[in-house]
């Protein structure tokens, strides 16, 4: 599909849309619908767009192999840590309250924190099973 | 929808299939936005019309477009799954009716939540104030099994891949 000039420049007009709309879902989220899953999975798919227009390699270059293989471990880590933090800073594990100067700010932060570490873990696996997928039929196929 | 899912079974090329798939999930999302589950709406338009199509889709493009013959009758599992079907439907008889205020799943923690959820998190909405922070482990669960399930694939696609 990387010759055809319509796909290519509605490919390219959409991409920031779609970038921009997965992080105002992510950010979002304290006051309209969204959170984690859902910014990861419309990241994702807007990268997995591009990879179909422009190809896997196109795609890979704007979100390396590396980078989304350690983005999956990375977001369960995140996690994990924010209620590593709630316990060091004398909470129970995965308190909020204790991590912020009055217990509103620590649930902000806690929340924010959980939230970007599904964010990392979603968008990894979508895009990491996307590219395996497709680098599977790069010996056999054309594409 | 209905008319999606009986041209998917009796459609024989996998490709347009996989197109009634993706119909099937946009309008399962639609549904969604009608009960006013804006971010699942979110989530299957992206996942169940967009990634999985494409995972489907480049998993024909290994596999090759038409349905194998069947080998046999499928009468035992077209009876298997009416009956199925029947008693789903049947124990959904059972529950209270839709959107019912004095349903237990609205009295329980549910009426805590919205009376003092802002008040605690600070956070308007409701939905992530619950998933983040009163169900905090519940998500952190959810997170591990999603990795879980990518660092399996993984592993089974890479080991084929260091076999050949």
């Amino acid at each position: 599909m990387k010759d055809d000039i319509i796909l290519r420049v509605v490919a390219k007009l959409l991409m920031p849309f779609m970038l921009l709309f997965a992080l105002y879902v992510q950010f979002h989220a304290d006051f309209g619908p969204g959170g984690g899953f859902q910014a990861g999975v419309i990241g994702a798919a807007a990268i997995v767009f591009y990879a179909l227009i422009f190809g896997l390699r196109a795609g890979q270059r704007l979100a390396p192999d590396w980078v989304v293989e350690k983005m999956l471990a990375t977001g369960v880590l995140v996690y994990a840590g924010v209620g590593i933090a709630g316990l060091a800073l004398g909470g129970n594990y995965l308190d909020y309250f204790v991590l912020g100067a009055d217990p509103v700010s620590g649930q902000h932060r806690g929340i924010f924190w959980v939230e970007a570490g599904v964010l990392l873990t979603v968008a990894g696996v979508m895009l990491k099973l996307f590219y395996m997928f497709a680098g599977r039929g790069r010996g056999a196929g054309e594409e | 929808m209905a008319v999606a899912v009986v041209a998917m079974v009796l459609q024989r090329n996998l490709f347009s299939v996989v197109v009634l798939f993706a119909i099937y999930s946009f309008l399962m999302a639609t549904v969604l936005v009608a009960l006013d589950a804006v971010d699942v709406a979110m989530t299957e338009a992206a996942v169940g019309a967009g990634v999985s199509t494409v995972l489907l889709l480049g998993a024909l493009h290994l596999t090759g477009g038409t349905e194998a013959k069947r080998l046999q009758r499928p009468l035992v599992p077209l009876v298997l799954s009416i009956a199925v079907g029947a008693v789903l439907a049947y124990g959904s008889l059972g529950l209270p009716a839709f959107s019912d205020p004095q349903a237990p799943i609205h009295t329980h923690v549910a009426p805590r939540y919205l009376k003092d959820g802002p008040q605690e998190t600070g956070v308007p909405n409701i939905v992530s104030a619950v998933l983040a922070s009163y169900r905090g482990y519940d998500t952190l669960g959810e997170t591990i099994v999603v990795f879980t399930a990518g660092a399996g694939v993984i592993a089974l696609l890479r080991r084929r891949r260091g076999r050949r």
